[in-house]
């Protein structure tokens, strides 16, 4: 289409000042004339491709993205804790063993409505991937949380029965619009919003912050009108807290009589160890270890996932080794590459000369023989590695056949299974058409009078097929190389059926822990290492062969 | 005219029979999808419960999903993404008191929901002590336990279940569990320590380090499974010398298909097994559950079971009624986890432990598994 504008602009520069820019006809430079139109065209093909892209973007891009963010995300200890995390920050942890009583007093808060939303026990997973123990620890603590404060809640009701009436609290700190709207609440749909009463988060900040959060949880949780529900014990606790914090009670304040009386009887009131209640639920909660824990990983995000796929941990010390006993990822990435290099080898020497086969034989052998290769790849691959079970297990197939010709004895059988050496074969089998097939396109493109010219020279069979014939078979070996190694290097299925313990990847582990333990931040950074480590592997190979000397067909 | 009249009949009458179809299910969805075990439990399941159900109500279509055990983690994935797609889930009680715990199972009115016992008693009373937690509905008594090949025993065949862990006189393979479930508590026994305070001791930090130890010293000659079928597969084809896996299992492999098996009735982890309904399902699919829960968890349908399988019921009131194999006509009562010979050493499994510390447990099972 620029053919017009080609040869105009040609006419013209024969007519123009040599030292100008080249004119079109139009008059405008030939250059921005020639972008313009290549822009209309690249606009037309960015059109064409555009659904496709979004495709892409939407279903591939964007959730490997979500996904790879988990692998930093850890906003779930400052939602779940937000109280405590608060003050859990000031807490030196060389100056004391455990944190103060605020931090506990803080900790029943958060704990009291994370029981009630049924988060602890999600806190607790996230944690426990940290050091285990931490899950028991929140679902224990979870289950007596409810009666941290009860002491403070006898108390204040011994003083004036009305601080057991719910209305009193709603009294002091709903809001009136809210007041309004639950009044007119009908049973349909979602309750209002609790609000609390203006200026009221300055009098009692303690209470008023728990006493929101009970709210809240009543109507969503239970479904059922705060108004009418008793509050829960750290509610006391936190109005405890606030009025021995030297509250300054407004006169013109509901029920401001009562607080002020409260205030005044508070000061001789008998104090409950709240740490104590929590060492009662597991003890734990007075190792320094598990508060240090939750500090290092109360910011939103983190290093830990990452640090985690390489053994190491996040300590207040730094960084650190993992204990000896759950030290498992080097091993599995260094055994992930070693095997993969291994079935991709194997498969270089199984494929070879099949590939020198098809392309060389009569078309007729050839054809059966491609037919040959074919068959087992359009076969289901979970039959595929079922059936290397059968063959390969002790009392299998090839044990069976070893010991009937007496190259093993009966008792002795070769442990071929649920290890190293069954993933290697069988994963070797199956992806070995992935290798087979690139050999054959770029075979069958290698003329054979090229080895009859070299041995017409006077080469040898193996000069010949050294000097001539492998190096233009090379392009093939990298690209049946590359798929089957990126192939291996991400394989599950095959390892997870006959590689026992010993023979598991990499990827199983991240199966496992997407499926079953669902610590999707550590899968995700495991994924990503993965990703770089391939994407390392190409770089090299480009470097080492060139990318441009892979071939995948003629 | 005659057309014109016959189609505006046959337009009135599919009207109509549109309408009475919409009518008679806007109130329960048709389509159920039910998560169990696989093989010879689930299959007791699909003769005892469905099958009965669908022949009452053959508009049902019950889908089956063999994930009972993964069954916590994919349901913790299903609320993570929103989208629950199971109805009825068959559990263990720990993981049932998991799910309660997580707000993950619906906590069911026992009473209100299902049938009263055929004895006069009240669900809850009938059930007793087998309801663990709010939200599980107990269906069976299981225990899980070990079975050996009786040709590859030699002439001692194992009567204790520290036989898994003597690989002298009882060499070569041995199937396991691929969760520390059982393991943890048969190591620890067969290390020493006494049976009462195994849980006190594997809820501590040496404890657990201990049953790794005992459990590292058969590491090499175990083979890990993860579904309750394999074992009697396994021991089918001679690949290991024993296994553990569900009682019923051992007994639909030895009695059913007469496979030279044997299995052992010492410190067999005695537990409950039930359904629990996942929290969030629409109207229409939760009010058909319920009416399967209550058809299936009823007197008669429990005491049918047995007759596929070798569990006891839950409800008292069923134990009565537990009769004769559906094909072979074998008495079941004597191949039950409740029967007096049976249990002379029972090991009864504390669900409230694994309830607790089954994430710990699970993670550093795990570990030690990859090393």
């Amino acid at each position: 289409m620029t053919d017009a504008t080609h040869g105009s602009a040609a006419d013209k520069s024969v007519t123009t000042d040599p030292s100008g820019p080249m004119l079109a006809a139009d008059g405008t430079p030939l250059k921005t004339s020639l972008n313009r139109a290549l822009r209309k065209q690249k606009r037309r093909a960015l059109f064409l491709i555009a659904p496709l892209l979004v495709f892409i973007l939407v279903t591939f891009i964007y959730p490997i993205g979500e996904m790879l963010f988990r692998s930093v995300e850890n906003q779930i200890v400052g939602d779940t804790l937000p109280r405590t995390v608060r003050v859990l920050a000031d807490w030196d942890t060389e100056a004391s063993d455990i944190p103060g009583p605020a931090v506990f007093s803080a900790l029943a808060k958060d704990m009291m409505v994370a029981t009630e939303e049924k988060n602890h026990t999600r806190l607790g997973s996230r944690l426990n991937y940290e050091a285990s123990g931490l899950s028991s620890l929140f679902r224990k603590t979870g289950r007596g949380v409810d009666d941290v404060g009860e002491g403070y809640t006898e108390q204040f009701v011994a003083l004036d029965p009305a601080w057991e009436d719910p209305q009193t609290f709603i009294d002091i700190f709903a809001g009136p619009r809210w007041l309004d709207a639950n009044a007119e609440y009908d049973g349909e749909g979602p309750r209002p919003t609790f609000r609390l009463a203006a200026g009221i988060g300055e009098v009692l900040p303690q209470t008023a912050s728990i006493y929101r959060d009970f709210a809240r949880v009543v109507q969503t949780e239970d479904d059922d009108n705060p108004a009418e529900e008793e509050p829960w014990n750290t509610v006391y606790l936190a109005l405890y807290e606030d009025l021995q914090a030297g509250a300054v009670i407004p006169a013109d304040m509901a029920h401001a009589d009562m607080l002020n009386a409260a205030q005044v009887a508070a000061a001789s009131f008998t104090t409950t160890d709240v740490l104590a209640d929590f060492v009662s639920f597991d003890k734990d909660w007075a190792d320094r270890d598990v508060w240090r824990i939750i500090q290092t990983y109360s910011a939103p995000y983190t290093t830990g996932y990452f640090l985690n796929s390489a053994d190491l941990q996040l300590t207040p010390d730094g960084v650190a080794w993992r204990p000896e006993n759950e030290r498992v990822y080097v091993t599995l990435f260094i055994r992930t590459l070693i095997m993969s290099t291994a079935i991709t080898v194997s498969c270089i020497l199984l494929g070879y000369p099949i590939g020198w086969l098809l392309a060389n034989l009569p078309s007729r052998q050839a054809n059966l023989l491609m037919i040959l290769v074919l068959l087992p790849f359009w076969t289901s691959l979970l039959v595929r590695t079922s059936a290397w079970k059968v063959l390969l297990q002790d009392q299998g197939v090839i044990n069976d056949l070893l010991v009937w010709i007496g190259v093993v004895a009966d008792d002795n059988r070769l442990a071929l299974i649920n290890n190293a050496t069954g993933t290697i074969i069988s994963m070797t089998h199956i992806l070995l058409p992935f290798m087979i097939l690139p050999l054959y396109s770029v075979m069958k493109t290698i003329p054979p009078s090229y080895l009859r010219a070299a041995k017409s020279l006077g080469a040898t069979n193996w000069t010949a097929f050294w000097r001539v014939y492998f190096p233009q078979s090379v392009p093939g070996i990298g690209a049946g190389s590359i798929l089957v190694f990126i192939l291996a290097i991400g394989y599950y299925i095959t390892p997870e059926i006959v590689g026992g313990t010993k023979g598991v990847f990499i990827s199983n582990r991240i199966a496992y822990h997407i499926s079953t333990s669902l610590n999707w931040g550590l899968a995700a950074a495991l994924g990503a290492i993965l990703l770089v480590i391939v994407l390392g592997f190409y770089w090299a190979y480009d470097r080492i062969v060139g990318i441009d000397n892979v071939k995948l067909g003629g | 005219m005659t057309l014109k009249t016959t189609l505006a009949a046959t337009t009135a009458l599919t009207l109509a029979a549109t309408g009475v179809f919409a009518e008679s299910h806007a109130a329960m969805s048709n389509d159920m999808t039910i998560v169990s075990w696989g093989g010879a439990y689930q299959n007791s399941q699909l003769k005892a419960y469905v099958e009965p159900y669908v022949a009452l109500h053959p508009e049902v279509n019950v889908v089956w999903d063999e994930s009972s055990a993964e069954a916590v983690a994919k349901l913790r994935a299903m609320n993570e993404a929103n989208n629950i797609t199971w109805d009825l889930v068959d559990v263990e009680a720990a993981d049932g008191i998991r799910l309660c715990d997580e707000g993950l199972a619906m906590e069911i009115d026992v009473d209100e929901a299902l049938a009263a016992g055929d004895d006069g008693s009240t669900a809850t009373d009938d059930f007793g002590d087998s309801l663990v937690s709010d939200c599980f509905i107990p269906q069976i008594v299981f225990s899980t336990t070990v079975g050996y090949r009786t040709d590859m025993v030699g002439d001692t065949p194992p009567t204790d279940i520290c036989a898994v862990f003597d690989t002298e006189t009882y060499p070569g393979k041995r199937a396991l569990n691929k969760r520390p479930l059982a393991n943890m508590e048969w190591a620890l026994l067969c290390d020493g320590v006494a049976k009462d305070d195994i849980y006190d001791v594997l809820a501590t930090d040496e404890g657990q380090t201990q049953a790794f130890a005992k459990l590292d010293s058969i590491k090499a000659d175990t083979v890990w499974w993860t579904a309750g079928a394999e074992t009697p597969q396994l021991l089918a084809d001679g690949e290991v010398v024993m296994g553990s896996t569900y009682n019923g299992r051992l007994f639909s492999a030895i009695a059913e298909q007469d496979q030279p098996i044997g299995m052992l009735w010492d410190a067999e982890m005695l537990d409950f097994d039930g359904w629990v309904v996942p929290d969030g399902l629409s109207e229409e699919r939760l009010a058909r559950v319920m009416d399967f829960l209550k058809f299936a968890t009823d007197t008669q349908r429990l005491a049918d079971q047995a007759k596929y399988i070798a569990y006891g019921p839950a409800r008292a009131s069923s134990a009565p009624l537990v009769s004769t194999h559906a094909e072979l006509g074998i008495e079941m009562a004597e191949h039950m986890p409740t029967d007096p010979a049976n249990a002379t050493n029972v090991f009864v499994t504390n669900y409230g432990f694994w309830s607790d510390y089954r994430d710990d447990l699970d993670s550093k099972f795990q570990a030690w598994l990859a090393q």
